[in-house]
């Protein structure tokens, strides 16, 4: 049991963890409408699109690169299959939008991959650069413009409940999207590829030390293609589930959103310069960033400070973070002197 | 010492040396061509360029703040907040001022043009602080600020713009000086030449371009790092200030969402500028080709009514990755020649 | 003589115009240990890197196990028996010791799922091969750097390796983790496996190569057995010019000390040292990499503060919390970690030299008078002799001697009293040591004082005036180096 605790003491995800717990307490202490079913249905339902999103910017990170395009990639993907669908006048069910969608992504994808992977370039200015590739192509060439109305299947699944969860006390009911399913999948798969897979540690070894990834006899270009190209297919499928949430349409809706998923990513425990975190760490870190985004109302808040609060949570978990690092980089100094001296 | 060499390989060194300042003129030199052959009469007028150069100051001047934070190896996300955050402030004071006419006293203007520099420093000097003194990542320390600041702006708006401020402030800024040279270049050249000046020939700029290239290097070496990444810093946040100065001016409006898009486009601008987001090198001229190509595409572009302006991203990024497979192609060839013998 | 394990024959190489090998040769016998030495720049990693299949040579071939092959890939090299243990040992710090020892050999397999279970047992076989005992959970980044080596020593060895190359193993270990090593190689000896061991350090060269190679400037120079080989044959061979090893004499020893030590601590690497250094002296500190030597020169040039007894420069009390303080204070340190921590190696060879004087050749609010800046450049590439066509060439374009001169250039032209240097000539090639030497002495007789803090004890008993042994953390030996030699030296250091 204490090796355990031991071992808990020195991660990050407990404390994460903690500080959440602790800020749900307090919107609980404030409105006492916090562990209602209704809201924690609400947050569930607000963090499926950047969970999804979250989840693929930390398989960048961790690699050791950055990833700024997937919303306008999945902007593109989302657009262009709703566009489309609605063309062609499709009456049929989510299945084939999912696909369409998805397909689009890991064409996306590959594109990153093409430059990141088999050319080796930076990835964040690669990114930089085919973020407004994507942005141009779709606002561009494809003239993008808003949709009212979207393909009947892609409504009905927007629409359609898992389950409806009620406040016994208001009577206020909040709706669980079947799309959060789609989210668990995503979780389930890439915490699958990540631990039980050569090709996910070698995403880790690839963040650890690319060169000595390369001798031990990992594929480093072809690793990094196949994982931009899940990137690309992920963040497609979250785009085409805000889409179908929103029951509309709204090409420039995701963007901009890129820098926050990295810092939710990044206050989970991720290391900005790669090699290190866990799927729990970023999924708490995203949380925590959603959870604060939504509650300004029942914190009594007025919304408008909603980007203060994100803005100076984002600062001091960061800044946390930066000084445990710094005292954890002394410690170890000074330990392995005075471990020197016992052994003499 | 370049006396003794032979002019083509003096010519080869300098090429290597201005890379990207070569790469942007050929590209500027081609896309002038192109729009003198296919749309001289609208774009080689003196309005036209005139308006060109009243344009880009707004992003240009963001963008060399973001420059010089590259070059300490970090980078400034929080410059568009900066910029809204200042030009609210000014706008407010300037609304504040106003007399019952609509005019405004003659210290107005000064007055809430040295408030929002201030502001601007002050804003820097909490950045640079945050990435010295705390050691946060540049990246996430100035996206925290970036989202403060411009929460701190919607607060203050209460999400709303800030408008109806005495027209003196615009027309001043819009006109042009001698009636040739607009207001707003004059403003962006000068504080392109001041940052030349600090980069190129003082100790400011030889120390930050150590401190981009190892900061470990540079402790050693007596380098007062955390000094100096304040007040590089802070000179990012004087420049947002005087960008969000002429973004009031252009829409003479403020508000707390004006250009997010700038963000994103003017790291673009300098990495293509040829600045290495990793630290210790970039010139100013490379900057301010890259700058003034943009605007020139941009412009161009709209001459053709056909072409949506939105393939300007498109150009762009397309742009920034050719450029670098290029490099890849051609650095590779060079490290194959001369470095790896010592491996 | 027995069939040799592995041949090379006259093996070319060159890079685009630049040749890096001419026509080498090279010879090991199985279970044979073999040095290969060289100074920077030689080809003997060029040669390293064709072995292993990394490299293709233009002609030549190579034999190896009595199988006869001219380009080989890397993974049929290390199918062969090749392994070849990287001066960085090729690690993951983020990861496990097991997930290290194990990804190799599961990829090999062709593996797509990880399985801990078997990882598991191949992690736990490959450490009982040398009797190495660590937590298989440990991340590798908490391990030191002799472990982290017992690490990548482990996993060559799961190959049925043949022949094992390593590339300058002993750079970072301490003495007694050099001897540690030692016995490994030894071990491995036995089990019939060949190690071919690159390094410059002559005393390696002697106490565990039964056979040597040395290569000049892409050629081979010599090939023997180490019986036959002295220190002057060596350092002969080494740079093709001979010397003669000056011993320190002071000259010009000042009356009054510059710089005083008064039982300076720093909790958790040294304390209790009290010194007196005179100008015109060379003192010489040594002792193991973990006797604190290293945190007492930070300590004296203000990296890492002391937090117990005094300093004092000219009689006067100093605080030194930061190098600025010690900079003002003339005293300038050349560092151990040349690369990282005194070059800035992409920038050109003129803004390394005068960047710590910068403040003195600008005006009083910072702008650089360039014409003074262009006279110092060329004052101090004269006066050190650093060769380069072109002070604005980059630093890198220099060899580990020269760039070496660059940092001595550097401190030299701050015009300090007071000159300490960690480990002034490690990865230095012999024909720049013994003139970086020459220089410090000549330094010296014209008045500067100087610190040598280095455990290369031929080197401190050469140089210095006075010699101080530290023994974890602590003064244990005050000595005259005229009167003493090496083996009483080391018996106070262990």
């Amino acid at each position: 049991m204490q090796k355990v605790i031991k071992k808990l003491s020195r991660r990050n995800e407990p404390y994460i963890f903690v500080v959440l717990l602790l800020l749900c307490v307090l919107i609980e202490i404030r409105s006492g409408q916090f562990f209602t079913p209704n809201n924690l249905v609400d947050i569930l339902s607000a963090a499926v699109v950047p969970g999804i999103f979250a989840v693929g910017a930390f398989m960048v990170i961790v690699s050791g690169g950055i990833d700024v395009s997937f919303p306008a990639l999945a902007s593109l993907s989302a657009y262009a299959t709703t566009s489309l669908l609605l063309e062609s006048n499709y009456q049929g069910g989510i299945w084939l939008p999912i696909l369409i969608a998805v397909g689009f992504g890991a064409l996306l994808g590959a594109f990153n991959g093409l430059f990141i992977g088999h050319f080796g370039l930076p990835a964040l200015i690669v990114t930089l650069g085919s973020s407004s590739v994507f942005k141009g192509f779709m606002q561009g060439t494809l003239n993008s413009r808003q949709f009212a109305v979207i393909p009947p299947g892609m409504k009905n699944f927007g629409l359609s409940p898992l389950f409806i969860a009620t406040n016994p006390q208001s009577g206020l009911t909040a709706r669980m999207p079947v799309s959060f399913l789609a989210f668990l999948a995503v979780l389930i798969v890439a915490y699958f590829l990540l631990q039980r897979t050569m090709f996910g540690r070698g995403i880790y070894a690839i963040g650890g030390n690319e060169v000595s990834a390369h001798r031990a006899g990992f594929s480093v270009r072809r690793t990094k293609f196949g994982m931009y190209v899940f990137v690309g297919m992920i963040s497609s499928l979250a785009g085409l589930m805000r889409t179908c949430m929103m029951t509309q349409m709204h090409p420039t809706n995701m963007l901009g959103m890129e820098m926050n998923i990295i810092a939710g990513v990044v206050l989970g425990g991720t290391a900005i310069t790669g090699g290190a975190g866990s799927l729990t760490g970023c999924m708490l870190g995203t949380v925590l960033i959603v959870v604060v985004e939504n509650s300004m109302i029942l914190l009594g808040v007025p919304t408008v400070w909603k980007s203060v609060f994100v803005g100076a949570l984002i600062i001091v978990g960061t800044g946390v973070s930066a000084v445990q690092v710094a005292r954890a980089n002394r410690v170890h100094v000074s330990k392995k002197a005075a471990l020197k001296e016992v052994r003499q | 010492m370049n006396a003794t060499r032979k002019p083509a390989a003096r010519l080869r060194a300098l090429y290597r040396r201005d890379r990207h300042v070569w790469r942007l003129s050929l590209m500027m030199v081609v896309w002038m061509a192109f729009m003198a052959i296919t749309r001289f009469e609208k774009f080689y007028t003196l309005i036209n360029v005139q308006t060109m150069f009243a344009q880009f100051p707004e992003f240009g001047l963001m963008a060399l703040g973001i420059m010089v934070c590259m070059i300490t190896g970090g980078i400034d996300l929080s410059v568009v907040g900066v910029a809204n955050l200042t030009s609210i402030l000014m706008a407010m004071m300037m609304k504040a001022l106003a007399t019952a006419d609509g005019g405004l006293p003659v210290y107005a203007i000064p007055l809430s043009f040295a408030l929002s520099m201030l502001m601007g420093a002050i804003a820097g000097v909490f950045n640079g602080a945050l990435v010295s003194k705390i050691r946060i990542p540049p990246i996430l320390a100035t996206l925290g600020t970036s989202e403060l600041f411009t929460g701190i702006a919607i607060v203050a708006t209460n999400g709303k713009a800030v408008s109806k401020l005495p027209r003196v402030y615009a027309t001043s800024i819009n006109s042009k000086l001698f009636g040739l040279i607009p207001v707003q270049l004059i403003f962006f050249a000068a504080m392109a030449l001041v940052i030349w000046y600090l980069l190129a020939r003082t100790t400011y700029g030889a120390k930050i371009y150590m401190i981009g290239t190892s900061s470990t290097a540079a402790r050693f070496s007596g380098i007062k790092t955390d000094l100096l990444l304040i007040k590089t810093y802070m000179l990012s946040g004087l420049c947002a200030a005087l960008g969000g100065m002429i973004m009031l001016a252009n829409y003479n409006s403020a508000r707390a969402d004006y250009g997010t898009v700038y963000t994103l486009q003017c790291v673009l601008i300098v990495v293509l500028g040829g600045v290495n987001p990793s630290g210790g090198s970039g010139r100013i001229s490379g900057v301010v080709l890259a700058i003034l190509l943009l605007q020139m595409l941009q412009t161009g572009i709209n001459r053709f009514p056909e072409i949506s302006s939105y393939y300007i991203s498109l150009i762009w990024g397309g742009v920034l990755i050719l450029i670098m497979v290029l490099n890849y192609f051609t650095e590779n060839n060079i490290r194959l020649f001369g470095a790896k013998r010592r491996v | 003589m027995a069939q040799a394990l592995l041949r090379a024959e006259g093996i070319c190489k060159s890079f685009a115009g630049v040749q890096a090998l001419k026509s080498v040769s090279l010879e090991i016998a199985p279970g044979e240990i073999h040095c290969l030495a060289g100074e920077n720049g030689c080809g003997k990693s060029t040669l390293i890197k064709i072995i292993s299949g990394v490299y293709q040579p233009d002609s030549g071939f190579i034999e190896f196990a009595g199988k006869k092959y001219g380009k080989i890939a890397p993974r049929d090299a290390i199918a062969s028996g090749i392994q070849v243990i990287y001066q960085d040992f090729s690690i993951f710090p983020n990861l496990t010791v097991m997930e290290n020892l194990a990804f190799n050999s599961e990829l090999a397999d062709g593996r797509k799922f990880v399985n801990r279970a078997r990882m598991q047992k191949i992690a736990e076989e490959a450490i009982l091969k040398i009797d190495f005992r660590v937590d298989l959970d440990r991340t590798v980044g908490t391990l030191s750097v002799a472990e982290k080596q017992m690490v990548a020593i482990s996993r060559a060895l799961m190959f049925n390796a043949k022949l094992i190359i390593m590339d300058e193993p002993t750079t970072a270990l301490t003495k007694k983790e050099v001897q540690a090593l030692f016995k490994i190689i030894l071990r491995l000896k036995e089990q019939g496996i060949a190690i071919l061991f690159v390094s410059h350090k002559l005393n390696e060269v002697f106490e565990i190569s039964e056979r040597f190679t040395i290569f000049r400037s892409g050629e081979l120079v010599v090939t023997g057995n180490t019986a036959d080989l002295d220190k002057k044959k060596f350092s002969y061979y080494m740079t093709g010019r001979e010397f003669e090893d000056k011993a320190f004499v002071p000259k010009n020893v000042s009356e009054r000390p510059v710089l005083e030590a008064r039982n300076l601590g720093l909790r958790g690497s040294f304390e209790g040292v009290s010194f007196e250094l005179r100008k015109g002296e060379i003192l010489g500190i040594t002792g193991l990499l973990d006797s604190g030597r290293t945190e007492l020169a930070l300590s004296l040039f203000g990296a890492r503060a002391a937090d117990e007894g005094e300093l004092l420069k000219d009689g006067k009390r100093l605080r030194l919390r930061m190098p600025q303080d010690a900079i003002r204070n003339r005293i300038g340190y050349v560092p151990e970690d040349r690369l990282s921590e005194g070059l800035f190696l992409p920038r050109t060879i003129a803004d390394n030299v005068v960047i710590a004087e910068i403040d003195r050749l600008a005006t009083g609010i910072g702008i650089i008078r360039r014409k003074k800046r262009h006279e110092e450049i060329r004052r101090w590439v004269k006066e050190l002799s650093i060769a380069t066509p072109n002070p604005d060439n980059a630093c890198s374009t220099l060899s580990g001697g020269n760039q070496q001169r660059v940092v001595l250039a550097k401190w030299l032209s701050c015009n300090p009293d007071v000159l300490v240097l960690n480990g002034p000539t490690v990865g230095v090639d012999i024909g720049s040591k013994h003139d970086i030497h020459g220089i410090l002495q000549k330094l010296a007789n014209d008045g500067m004082a100087i610190v040598i803090i280095s455990d290369d004890l031929p080197e401190v008993l050469e140089n210095c005036s006075r010699l101080m042994v530290l023994k974890a953390g602590r003064m244990v030996a005050e000595l005259d180096p005229a009167k003493t030699d090496e083996r009483e030296v080391l018996s106070y250091m262990l």
